[in-house]
């Protein structure tokens, strides 16, 4: 069979979601940044509520989200998305609204918004990328950047006896009686981006059930601030991220799995 | 018994050269072409097209979403 | 329907926000304004009107609740006090740079630092030079007595949503926590989520409702050609402002030959200088701004050819008497007098700096 006969409407299985804009986006080349966007979009394409998401982008690398999430969006100042969620939320209860943060935003400067709005068990969606990083400003350290993990502001590896260690913001939240569902996932090979899809697929249909905030953190790679190849970045992250951020579902159904 | 036949089609302006979805592919369809797309990147097409199975490991993989995928039961 | 009360200042301008329609209010403790969320919260205007009021974890964070819910075309609201408001920056020039609208209260306590929690007007320059970061004014208008704190709510949200901007209500611990009688108006109903829609479709984030294409709020323009369009398009509003939405008021200004120049709780201390001073024979008067921006700059200008000397009254030391000079341009001299720390000058500490430092010849 001739390839021409293969590549015809009828036969596409798989093409790309209209709630994904035109723009080329502008994440470095194997971005895990494109991915979580892409399957955050597939979700809300697939449960049809585009007429009733809200999407807020940090500062950070996706603070350019809006260009490419084709739903409604507002672009928050750094560390404030849970705010403005819990402000466009709380005056429209029936709404699908989720923030889209990285780990400087989210688990730095944004700490308190975070854990208060999870506190409060606001009816969002929080999609947190952790990639152990500042990409946008350069490859700073970041509060999830990992013990002996290089970065501009720790050429010589993160040193904990100064600067402390990771912090787990998933489990710290998952305690908080509002936080309905956690799941940490990556998107680096398909079976991955399978299971994190599945992930965010569940913590969007939560927010029907209004019983609580749901928080998916997807671990993800950043080449340039790593300095690897994109494929040499989901090895390394799969050694050494993996080890520490461990992948799996923390809470469901308002109950911490027990591991 | 009918064999899968598959295809993909790259936006190869839009690819960046990444190369994640090589190592995706469970039949190593894709290389990275000698030439380069506007923008400087090899974009990745198939290399090796008959054993493409249509499985879409390669598209839902690509950060960029540049891949479509098609699939069609051929009778040998 | 209307109603007549005896109310603190803080309170009444929480019961006007719900007899505005207001729809959200996110607030956080600071005295000497903590009463407008107490208030709000015993309310509990859910059950009257819909409206939402939230504490929050900090003033950042309520600001940006004010922000997100203002995305979505809601008629949102804050207050805190001087070191909360200096919290608040960030969020009201992002506010100001996505071209939002919501009001913003500030019951301006003594400062700088934790200061004190007694009255001041050291908040002027902080208030009308922008505040934030980059090239933006806030519209401010200026209460003077416990009526203004409830009427100035709704004339803030026509200018908040008139040009899409956050506005600014310049009050103090005085005028916040003294009791007054206060009309209240009728009950004004809260926009429907469909009004809503048909009046901000074309802006507003509250989803693609009718698969309309997406809004986008942001104040972001990495490419400089379009950020300074927006800030042209931001200084066009403020031109405007002057030109549409200029208030003041002149009190026994026709025959005066000197000029108190005063707002908010200075202004009504001023007036009875004013009486005082006219009692020993000098004809002076009074310009209370209404809206500190825009400021009364011709109407200062036009004085001029009036009177021999301007004073100004404010609880600081000096801020507003500069953008008198730049005003007037030194075509008369103008003057400072002031008590700070949250102390209160009396009408007669006014009178003899008047004698003093314009009178005196």
């Amino acid at each position: 069979m001739d390839i021409k006969d293969i590549i015809k409407p009828e036969n596409q299985v798989y093409k790309k979601t209209d709630l994904m804009t035109e723009n080329a986006l502008s994440y470095c080349p194997g971005c895990g940044h494109g991915t979580a966007h892409r399957l955050t979009m597939e979700v809300v394409e697939e449960l049809g509520i585009k007429e009733d998401t809200i999407g807020v982008a940090p500062v950070g690398c996706s603070v350019l989200a809006y260009d490419f999430m084709n739903v409604d969006m507002q672009q928050a100042a750094h560390g404030r998305a849970p705010a403005l969620a819990t402000g466009i939320s709380r005056t429209w209860p029936d709404k699908y609204v989720f923030t889209y943060q990285g780990d400087g935003d989210l688990a730095a400067i944004g700490t308190a918004e975070t854990i208060h709005a999870c506190n409060r068990g606001e009816n969002i969606v929080i999609i947190f990328i952790n990639n152990g990083i500042y990409g946008m400003t350069g490859g700073q350290m970041a509060p999830t950047t990992l013990p002996g993990m290089r970065s501009s502001t720790s050429p010589y590896g993160r040193d904990v006896r100064s600067m402390g260690s990771p912090i787990k913001i998933t489990e710290l939240i998952s305690n908080l009686p509002g936080v309905y569902f956690v799941s940490r996932q990556a998107v680096h090979t398909p079976k991955h981006v399978r299971k994190a899809k599945k992930a965010i697929k569940q913590a969007f249909e939560n927010v029907k059930l209004k019983k609580g905030l749901s928080f998916v953190e997807i671990v993800s790679n950043c080449n340039s601030g790593w300095k690897m190849t994109p494929n040499d970045a989901n090895k390394w992250l799969e050694e050494n991220m993996l080890d520490f951020y461990q992948l799996g579902d923390i809470k469901i159904d308002g109950q911490l799995v027990q591991k | 018994m009918a064999k899968i036949r598959g295809a993909i089609v790259v936006d190869t302006e839009k690819c960046k050269g990444c190369e994640v979805c090589v190592p995706a592919c469970p039949t190593e369809v894709i290389g990275m072409a000698k030439d380069v797309n506007g923008k400087g990147y090899h974009f990745a097409f198939m290399a090796n097209p008959e054993a493409c199975t249509g499985c879409s490991n390669c598209a839902i993989v690509c950060p960029d979403g540049v891949i479509s995928v098609f699939r069609v039961k051929a009778d040998e | 329907m209307a109603e007549l009360k005896l109310m603190k200042g803080n309170e009444a301008i929480a019961e006007a926000a719900i007899r505005a329609g207001v729809d959200a209010y996110f607030g956080y403790p600071i005295t000497p304004q903590s009463e407008v969320i107490e208030y709000l919260m015993s309310e509990q205007p859910e059950h009257r009107t819909g409206m939402v009021v939230l504490q929050a974890e900090s003033e950042v964070a309520a600001i940006n609740m004010v922000y997100g819910a203002a995305g979505t075309g809601k008629k949102v609201m804050t207050s805190s006090s001087s070191p909360g408001i200096s919290l608040k920056q960030e969020g009201i020039s992002y506010l100001a740079g996505a071209e939002l609208p919501a009001v913003i209260l500030n019951v301006v306590r003594g400062g700088p630092g934790l200061g004190t929690i007694q009255p001041s007007q050291a908040d002027y320059f902080q208030s009308v030079k922008g505040g934030g970061h980059g090239d933006y004014r806030l519209y401010v208008l200026a209460p003077a007595s416990v009526q203004e704190m409830a009427d100035f709510v709704d004339d803030a949200f026509e200018m908040a949503f008139k040009y899409k901007t956050p506005v600014l209500i310049l009050s103090d611990g005085l005028i916040g926590q003294m009791m007054e009688k206060v009309l209240l108006k009728d009950q004004k109903a809260r926009l429907t989520d469909k009004e809503l829609q048909e009046r901000h479709g074309d802006w507003a984030t509250f989803g693609r409702v009718g698969g309309r294409e997406r809004n986008i709020i942001t104040s972001l323009d990495l490419q400089s050609e379009k950020m300074e369009n927006r800030v042209h398009r931001l200084m066009a509003k403020y031109k405007r402002m002057e030109e549409e939405d200029l208030r003041f008021e002149k009190i026994k200004c026709d025959d005066a030959d000197y000029l108190i120049v005063a707002y908010g709780s200075s202004a009504r201390i001023a007036q009875k200088t004013v009486d005082l001073a006219r009692a020993k024979g000098h004809k002076v008067g009074l310009l209370r701004p209404i809206t500190l921006f825009p400021y009364p700059k011709k109407e200062l200008m036009e004085m001029t050819k009036q009177v021999k000397g301007i004073l100004s009254v404010e609880l600081n030391m000096g801020q507003m008497v500069e953008d008198i000079r730049l005003a007037v341009e030194h075509k008369v001299p103008v003057e400072h007098f002031g008590r700070t720390g949250g102390i209160i000058h009396t009408p007669e500490e006014i009178l003899k700096a008047l004698e003093e430092k314009i009178i005196k010849g």
